[in-house]
């Protein structure tokens, strides 16, 4: 046994979370990064490594070690490969964490990012008011004046669509009710960035749930779920965010409820382990967690009438299909869709390099991993690309606004809103 | 290791120099922390620091990279995704690890000939999946498939479950392309198959990197057979599963597969990702694959299912259809990766023995296993009498570790005795260097270290691989010094 003495403070669970590893090698091919550099460090096998050995004391933390946690988009895809069950992305964000503990994550953009998602995505208000900033700059054309100036606000502004006049950003009514029969009650998770950016995907959320049957609350008190703080080795800010969730869901409006549901893949996935950060308190909210689409798979869709005319590529959010394992409920709600053609594309599983703040700060690598998505997506040809993570949903946009694609990126509730609002009213 | 310890005399800020000014900056790693995760391959026992790790994108780059070394003295490994499980791509000595994994091109594909020439990068799974759609697979499908590359199959030989019908690597290559320890590039054998004179490609199959890099390689494409069934035959214990493997082989007929997998496995396997619903209660399941022309199919499933019944097996389940026939092959080839389910480290032996010996042969290593308190578990090609008994275990117990090495050894020595040999598809390695003696003569290995040297005359090229190395025969070959082996750990 080789006595380890490491230089830095790690949980000490992340070696042992490091030994469930085999070195069998199954998940290197799934790795964005690797099948990108071809490098053993840069692949989850040797990201692993890198974590046991400097839990061993064997290397230093800092270093290539913290360059690697950096550079890995915490897709998970490894995880679908794992024979071995390792959790990849629970080491991942811990690894971050004692990363960032010791000092490590260096460089402005990591405190720009810092100071962000701590003092301004940590709170609905300031996020809403920033957002606001935002919509007001690019009214101005103030953002265009300082991209000329700035190269980071230009590749940025890029990413970012229109911040939507205010009308669009209001909050959800706190209560919808069903339409036709009435199947339960569920309480909708409205995010973050899917709120002031997306607020449409969240009212057709609504709307599809009330459709099919279930009462909508919206409860006050709610915020960020956190994932983007956990990504960012922000566990403590994490587990803070999580246990407001866990108090603003339980017993929502004084009445329980069927399900919480999320639309947007990352932070389902981040509402479905709060067990993880949140021990025994958070487990009730992660047994409740549920994505949208998985939802309305499991409880049956209310088949739409309407029909929709299209060539739809579903793209898999990383954070559904790898953290979550869902990826054919989604494709069995847009089938259902009269006149919908569900076209596949190659690769759909893998990333596209949104990786929620990823595409920030590893600008070269996120393009890098988008160029293959792109060229599946243009050899498909749809007319629609759904995906159901915001993130995902900007990033994809950018690119196939950038190759001058005629493919919209949307969200698949948004379809299946589109199928029933083409029904007649009262009809489901 | 028998090596006497020797330092690489060169310095290392130019070797690093010189290999940056062929494959650039961004792919020619030396951090410290960089090297420590080439140290070694599947087989993480024996980790090595290597002094450089480059990655080329060129036959070209490969040769130039050789020469480099070759003009400082510096030995050197090649490298392709490192699932290797007997050390193949362990940088001994100090070696600079020559990386393939971005030679990821496959070149040509010819569905006429039934070729495709590729860049050893190239991972296994994905030649077969390139080819699908014109009919056609590659038939060498180890475990790894997914992740393994052919630049790699093509050093290990490597098998895999369908060995039984379709052959292991050897049978698939027709010509290369490689870069040899001198740095010049040869091309040996020829895309039609046929090639006069001395089979140098087969020497260099399963030469485990001893003899040059690969670089370029021409492989026979197969047509994908008209009908497959898939079949799940279970039974209460793995003796039992044996048996009616010798009964199949005995009745002439040649499945493309015959697979054991034994209880541990299957519970490993259906608590992972991969579950594909193999029963947890059973003893052991034999996974037995049939292809041909659709006509034959039924004839033969009626003559599997009465062997079977002979050998009193439980249950027989086919295969409905694609998907779950897709599922019990990625059962199958998970079980390695989910023993990690088990204990953290894993020892995958590998050994062959005559088929008409596996129950015998299984009985007695499930014996050495218990005598050594071990958690063993089994899963072969048993089709091949290719054994894969597999010891859970954590390194980091001394005590258990020696158990691991000492129960290894009895069971490559069991498997020797009953007329079997030390590895079917994993390759020598460091792994099993020093137990070759058990299976050849002096005179042999000696024939052997000839042929090597014939190719690697300096023994630059993956060094302290396969052949033992005495201190004598390193005094007799003075070139060989000048390098230190750096021990990770």
């Amino acid at each position: 046994m080789s006595e380890t003495s490491p230089l830095f403070d790690l949980d000490p669970s992340l070696l042992d979370d490091s030994l469930d590893c085999v070195h069998c090698g199954l998940c290197l091919s799934a790795c964005p990064t690797y099948r990108i550099t071809g490098r053993e460090n840069s692949s989850p096998r040797g990201r692993i490594y890198l974590i046991r050995g400097a839990a061993e004391g064997k290397i230093e933390l800092g270093g290539v070690v913290a360059e690697e946690l950096g550079l890995c988009l915490g897709c998970r895809a490894c995880e679908s490969e794992c024979p071995s069950g390792v959790e990849y992305g629970a080491m991942l964000e811990k690894g971050r964490a004692a990363i960032a503990d010791a000092g490590l994550r260096k460089g402005w953009a990591y405190r720009l990012e810092g100071f962000a998602l701590r003092r301004i995505v940590a709170f609905p208000r300031r996020l809403h008011a920033a957002f606001s900033l935002l919509g007001l700059a690019q009214r101005l054309g103030m953002d265009r004046v300082a991209g000329l100036l700035l190269p980071f606000v230009d590749y940025a502004r890029g990413l970012l669509p229109r911040v939507p006049r205010a009308a669009a950003r209001r909050r959800l009514p706190a209560f919808t009710p069903a339409q036709g029969e009435r199947r339960g009650r569920v309480a909708l998770l409205e995010g973050c960035v899917m709120a002031e950016l997306f607020g449409d995907v969240n009212r057709a959320t609504v709307r599809v749930l009330a459709r099919n049957g279930y009462d909508v609350v919206v409860p006050e008190g709610q915020g960020c779920c956190g994932a983007l703080h956990a990504h960012a080795g922000d566990l403590s800010t994490s587990r803070r965010l999580a246990t407001k969730n866990v108090e603003a869901f339980a017993l929502p409006g004084g009445e329980p409820v069927d399900a919480v549901v999320s639309n947007s893949a990352g932070c389902g996935a981040a509402l479905g382990e709060t067990d993880q950060w949140l021990p025994g308190r958070g487990e009730e909210l992660a047994r409740q967690a549920r994505d949208v689409c998985e939802w309305l798979d499991e409880v049956g869709l209310r088949a739409p009438s309407g029909s929709l005319a299209a060539r739809v590529c579903y793209d898999d959010p990383c954070h559904l299909v790898h953290a979550q394992g869902i990826s054919s409920a989604p494709r069995r709600l847009l089938s259902a869709i009269p006149g919908l053609e569900l076209v596949a594309h190659a690769d759909a599983e893998s990333c596209c390099g949104a990786a929620g703040t990823y595409n920030l700060l590893q600008r070269e690598m996120s393009q890098r991993v988008l160029e293959p998505k792109l060229d599946a997506l243009a050899a498909a040809d749809p007319d629609w690309i759904a995906t159901g993570n915001p993130g995902c949903m900007l990033q994809i946009e950018a690119g196939v606004r950038a190759r001058g694609m005629a493919a919209r990126v949307v969200h698949p509730v948004e379809l299946l809103d589109r199928a029933y609002a083409g029904s007649a009213p009262g009809e489901s | 290791m028998s090596e006497p310890p020797l330092t690489f005399s060169g310095s290392p800020a130019i070797l690093i120099e010189r290999l940056i000014a062929v494959v650039g900056e961004d792919h020619c790693l030396s951090r410290p922390e960089e090297l420590f995760t080439y140290g070694c391959d599947g087989l993480t026992l024996d980790a090595h620091r290597p002094s450089v790790v480059v990655l080329p994108k060129s036959s070209q780059e490969v040769a130039a990279a050789v020469a480099i070394c070759r003009e400082l003295g510096c030995p050197f490994v090649p490298r392709g995704a490192g699932t290797g499980l007997s050390g193949g791509a362990t940088p001994l000595f100090g070696a600079v690890v020559i990386c393939c994994s971005r030679m990821g091109e496959i070149l040509e594909i010819d569905a006429e000939n039934r070729i495709a020439v590729v860049q050893p990068g190239v991972v296994n799974a994905h030649l077969s999946r390139a080819v699908a759609d014109l009919g056609l697979f590659y038939a060498p499908d180890p475990s790894s498939q997914q992740a393994c590359t052919i630049g790699g199959n093509v050093a290990e030989n490597s098998g895999g479950p369908h060995t039984l019908k379709y052959g292991t690597t050897t049978n698939h290559v027709l010509a290369v392309e490689m870069v040899l320890p001198d740095a010049s590039t040869v091309r040996l054998g020829s895309p039609t198959g046929f090639s006069p004179g001395y089979d140098l490609v087969g020497a260099v199959v399963g030469s485990e990197g001893t003899l040059g890099i690969v670089t370029e390689i021409t492989v026979r494409l197969m047509a994908i057979p008209e009908a497959v069934e898939t079949i799940l035959a279970i039974f209460d214990d793995v003796p039992s599963a044996c048996r009616l493997v010798g009964g199949i082989i005995r009745s002439g007929m040649v499945p493309a597969a015959l697979e054991v997998v034994d209880q541990r496995t299957i519970r490993a396997v259906e608590a992972s990702v991969y579950a594909a619903g193999l029963p947890t209660e059973a003893g052991a399941v034999l996974i037995i694959e049939l292809d041909g022309a659709a006509c034959e199919m039924e004839g033969q499933l009626a003559r599997i299912r009465a062997l079977a019944e002979n050998e009193g097996v439980r249950d027989l389940r086919i295969a409905e259809n694609a998907e779950e026939r897709t599922l019990f092959w990625r059962a199958r080839k998970g079980a390695f990766g989910a023993m990690g389910r088990l204990a953290p480290d894993l020892y995958v032996h590998d050994a062959v023995v005559p088929r008409a010996s596996l129950p015998e042969v299984l009985e007695e290593i499930c014996a050495i296993g218990d005598r050594y308190s071990l958690k063993l578990s089994n899963v072969f090609h048993a089709g091949d009498g290719n054994l894969h008994p597999n010891i859970s275990f954590d390194r980091r117990d001394p005590d258990e570790l020696a158990r691991v090495l000492a129960a290894g050894r009895e069971m490559l020595e069991l498997c020797v005795r009953v007329g079997g040999v030390l590895t079917g598809e994993h390759g020598v390695g460091t792994e099993k260097r020093d137990y070759m003696g058990m299976l050849f003569s002096p005179d042999d290995l000696d024939a052997m270290r000839r042929l090597r040297d014939a190719f690697n005359p300096d023994g630059l090229c993956n060094p302290g691989k396969l052949i033992p190395t005495t201190r004598a025969c390193m005094e007799s070959n003075p070139k060989a010094r000048g390098y230190d082996e750096v021990p990770l750990e």
